[in-house]
């Protein structure tokens, strides 16, 4: 690990401004991803601004009925809330899905969304990586890619997100809240946070250098049967290969979004008009411009048939 | 450096500490308390498990100087060899290791299962996230799922932990 100096921010805005008054400056929240990737040299940072003093872990109601979620409400109280679990049964869902025990009592809300791509060859240092190492290439692409990316990835990096909770928070319509710099505050919808690799994979989020997250509000429920289905490789404390959260209604029409297949969560609003026609439609409207390798192609059937099962659990 | 205070098993040190040092180090290296073992040093095994302010997390994926003033307690804290903690006598009667390597973490880690359970914490195979909690061998083993233990002790581990908890209960 490289050295780094470090302080403890006591106010949102003085933490943004400090992440751009001292150069190299990084946020630390739970630390479980960022020290992580301290440790391999992935992650340099000069600074840590330690943002466990702000204060943002409290879960509050909202005026139109939603919650708003501190940046530092940690995972296992995200998921353990009762408002959470009464109206927001996919996002405890998702959470009680990923890492374990002990790491979501440290992941925070903010850290969580945050966290960086699980591509081996991002770990590995001595391979290319244009997200690690901008220009030097991808050794992804014709590597061994049965984790990656079959939709929106690009020729520079075919990574996946690797987050559970940022899925059902995509399906919920979540909005991020946060503080740049220079004091001015702004709303970006979940949707919007996290960018499609194109041509510079290193630029995961819409935030500017500085900016903080300060919470996560969701929308008044929904209803629905909710629900969060990860496959993955065993059955616990191990990353999604698909996963699918969704939000089906009595009437037939819901929500679907499927992690474990993009560089972001993957929602397409249009495709869940198909829901009334089940799962094949919807996939195939979802997966529409899928470019699956030989490795991962496997996850277009895949992801089909786990929206079939949540399907038919829900309309149970 | 820094210099930092932490609180460890009912004990306040003062250190002066490299900021990288991970809590794991500063228990180890500098409090010499080596019963809280590094396994993978990534946050992937649980062989680190402390219990930090009433909850368990890995200590090798935090930073020493961030733990100032909270209350840690480690495997050292939980019992002593003549008064063993509830779970630490009932690995011994229920042969829950084989090497041991990993026990240090299981047992942390199950002291707070017991307490999340109690607390009404949900896990992944909860059937239905607003009843209330039992802590069946399928919650048990997914619960305890973030602690690794390569000799395959478990079923002796699930059993020990479900001794104490019966008694508990
Ligand atoms: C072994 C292992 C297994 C895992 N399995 C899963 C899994 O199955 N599913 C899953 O979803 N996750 C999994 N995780 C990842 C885990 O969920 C993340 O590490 C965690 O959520 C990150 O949160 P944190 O608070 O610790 O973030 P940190 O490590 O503190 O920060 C992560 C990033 O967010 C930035 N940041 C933090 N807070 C803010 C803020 N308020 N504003 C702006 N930037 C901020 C930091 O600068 C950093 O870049 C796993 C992790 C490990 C180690
Ligand atoms: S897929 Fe993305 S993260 Fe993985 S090696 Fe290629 S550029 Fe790097
Ligand atoms: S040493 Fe901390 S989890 Fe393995
Ligand atoms: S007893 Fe050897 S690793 Fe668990």
């Amino acid at each position: 690990m490289r050295s780094f100096s470090y302080e403890r921010a006591t106010s949102p805005g003085d933490a943004a401004a400090a992440a751009v008054g001292i150069a190299n400056a990084k946020f630390i929240a739970g630390g479980t991803n960022l020290l992580d990737l301290m440790k391999l040299e992935i992650e340099t940072p000069a600074h840590l601004i330690d943002v466990n003093d702000l204060a943002l872990d409290r879960i509050d109601e909202t005026a139109d009925g939603g919650l708003r979620i501190g940046a530092l409400v940690r995972n296992t109280d995200l998921a353990a809330d009762r408002r959470v679990r009464r109206g927001y049964g996919v996002l405890s869902r998702a959470l009680l899905a990923g890492a374990s025990g002990q790491l979501r009592n440290k992941a925070t809300t903010a850290g969580n969304l945050l966290q960086r791509t699980r591509c081996p060859y991002f770990y590995d240092t001595n391979l290319p990586c244009n997200k690690r190492t901008p220009g030097s290439g991808c050794a992804a692409i014709g590597g061994f890619s049965r984790q990656h990316a079959v939709v929106g990835a690009s020729d520079a990096c075919i990574a996946t997100h690797p987050s559970d909770m940022a899925v059902a928070m995509r399906a919920l319509d979540a909005v991020v809240e946060t503080v740049r710099p220079d004091g001015t505050t702004r709303n970006i919808p979940i949707a919007e946070l996290h960018r499609l690799p194109d041509d510079s994979p290193e630029i995961e989020t819409a935030l500017q250098p500085g900016e903080l997250i300060t919470s996560v509000t969701l929308p008044k429920p929904i209803g629905g049967t909710q629900a969060y289905r990860k496959v993955r490789d065993r059955a616990s404390y191990a990353f999604a290969l698909v996963s699918v959260a969704a939000i089906v209604q009595p009437d037939g029409s819901g929500r679907v979004a499927l992690g474990g297949v993009a560089h972001k969560p993957w929602r397409i609003e249009a495709a869940e008009a198909e829901l009334p026609d089940g799962a094949k439609a919807v996939t195939a409207r979802l997966f529409a411009d899928a470019k699956p390798t030989r490795d991962n192609a496997y996850k277009l059937p895949l992801a089909e048939r786990t929206l079939t099962a949540v399907l038919r659990e829900a309309r149970a | 450096m820094t210099t930092i205070s932490l609180d460890v098993n009912a004990e306040t040190h003062q250190l002066e500490l490299d900021n990288r040092t991970t809590l794991l180090d500063a228990l180890r290296e500098h409090l010499h308390l080596t019963g809280t073992k590094k396994g993978c040093d990534h946050g992937q095994c649980g062989a680190c498990t402390v219990i930090v302010d009433g909850r368990r997390i890995n200590s090798c994926l935090t930073l020493a100087v961030m733990h100032q003033g909270d209350e840690i307690t480690t495997i050292e804290g939980l019992g002593t060899p003549d008064g063993l903690h509830p779970l630490q006598a009932a690995f011994v009667e229920h042969d829950g290791y084989q090497c041991g390597y990993c026990t240090p973490g299981q047992i942390c880690s199950a002291v707070a299962v017991l307490a999340e359970v109690k607390a009404g914490i949900p896990s992944h195979v909860t059937a239905d996230l607003n009843a209330p909690v039992r802590l069946t061998n399928a919650e048990l083993r997914e619960r305890m799922s973030g602690n690794i233990c390569r000799c395959g002790a478990y079923s002796n581990i699930a059993e020990a932990i479900s001794e104490v908890a019966g008694r508990s209960a």
